[in-house]
């Protein structure tokens, strides 16, 4: 299965919910995409939900850096929301869980943006 | 290639697409589950020959049409053995970066090899000329392989 994403705003928040694969020709360029047009829109505040996420290769690993990393040299924060326990561990093992500003409750992880 | 699975051996020849990455994906998973291995331990197996055949469509080939990937699946008593073939220019695995060092850590590739190398009980590279062969092998316990 694909992955699928869907857009909202909460509180000047853009909420990315994902669902499906974040692979290497899956999800990993819808990822780049969306993060790109939310930038380019003056939407630097992103908080991506993986509740749905059933599965992440080392490719959508990478997506999520890039992405964050993208965003945060744009000037804004991109927080996860809602990590699977798969994602998490692979998040812990490749010792990235303490890089990006994990969150597992939405109202809170809004109210964390500055 | 599903139906293979039931046998102890199989080999497949196949192109250079991410097609391929994931019949490989789900012939392992098969494997996996047929070697007896628990729930937690068949995604980890799935993924690391995912990414042996990411790495040898992406970077060994090259989604070159004119080159072909094998795989290779055995179970012995002892072991899951998966070997993942190209067509490449080759791979040096000591020339590969740490993804854990923290000049590494924010890049956007480079962690197939070591989820691989976290997931495995063996990885083994061997150059073929051209091309590299990873032969990935995760120890089954006496209970699963019934003796």
């Amino acid at each position: 299965m694909s992955m699928k994403v869907s857009t909202r705003q909460v509180d000047g928040v853009t909420i990315l919910d994902l669902s499906g694969r974040i692979t290497l020709g899956e999800g990993s360029v819808t990822i780049r995409d969306a993060v790109r047009d939310l930038l380019a829109k003056g939407q630097s505040k992103i908080l991506l939900n993986l509740g749905d996420i059933s599965y992440i290769d080392s490719s959508g690993i990478g997506e999520l850096v890039s992405a964050f990393t993208t965003v945060k040299n744009a000037g804004g924060e991109l927080k996860l929301l809602n990590l699977t326990k798969k994602v998490q561990d692979l998040l812990q093992i490749t010792k990235l869980y303490t890089v990006f500003d994990i969150k597992d409750d939405e109202a809170s992880a809004i109210s964390s943006f500055k | 290639m599903a139906d293979s699975t039931d046998k102890p051996r199989a080999s497949f020849t196949l192109d250079s697409t991410l097609d391929s990455v994931n019949k490989i994906e789900q012939t392992a998973e098969q494997y996996a589950q047929r070697a007896g291995f628990d729930e937690d331990t068949i995604p980890h197996i799935a993924m690391a020959v995912r990414e042996a055949a990411v790495n040898a469509v992406l970077h060994g080939n090259a989604y070159d049409v004119n080159k072909h990937i094998t795989a290779s699946f055995e179970t012995t008593p002892a072991d899951l053995v998966i070997r993942i073939a190209d067509q490449g220019p080759g791979l040096d695995p000591s020339s590969l970066p740490d993804p854990l060092a923290p000049e590494n850590i924010l890049r956007g590739s480079g962690r197939g090899i070591f989820l691989i190398r976290a997931f495995m009980d063996e990885v083994n590279f061997r150059q073929l000329h051209p091309g590299t062969e990873l032969t990935l092998i995760k120890h089954r316990t006496p209970a699963q392989s019934g003796t």
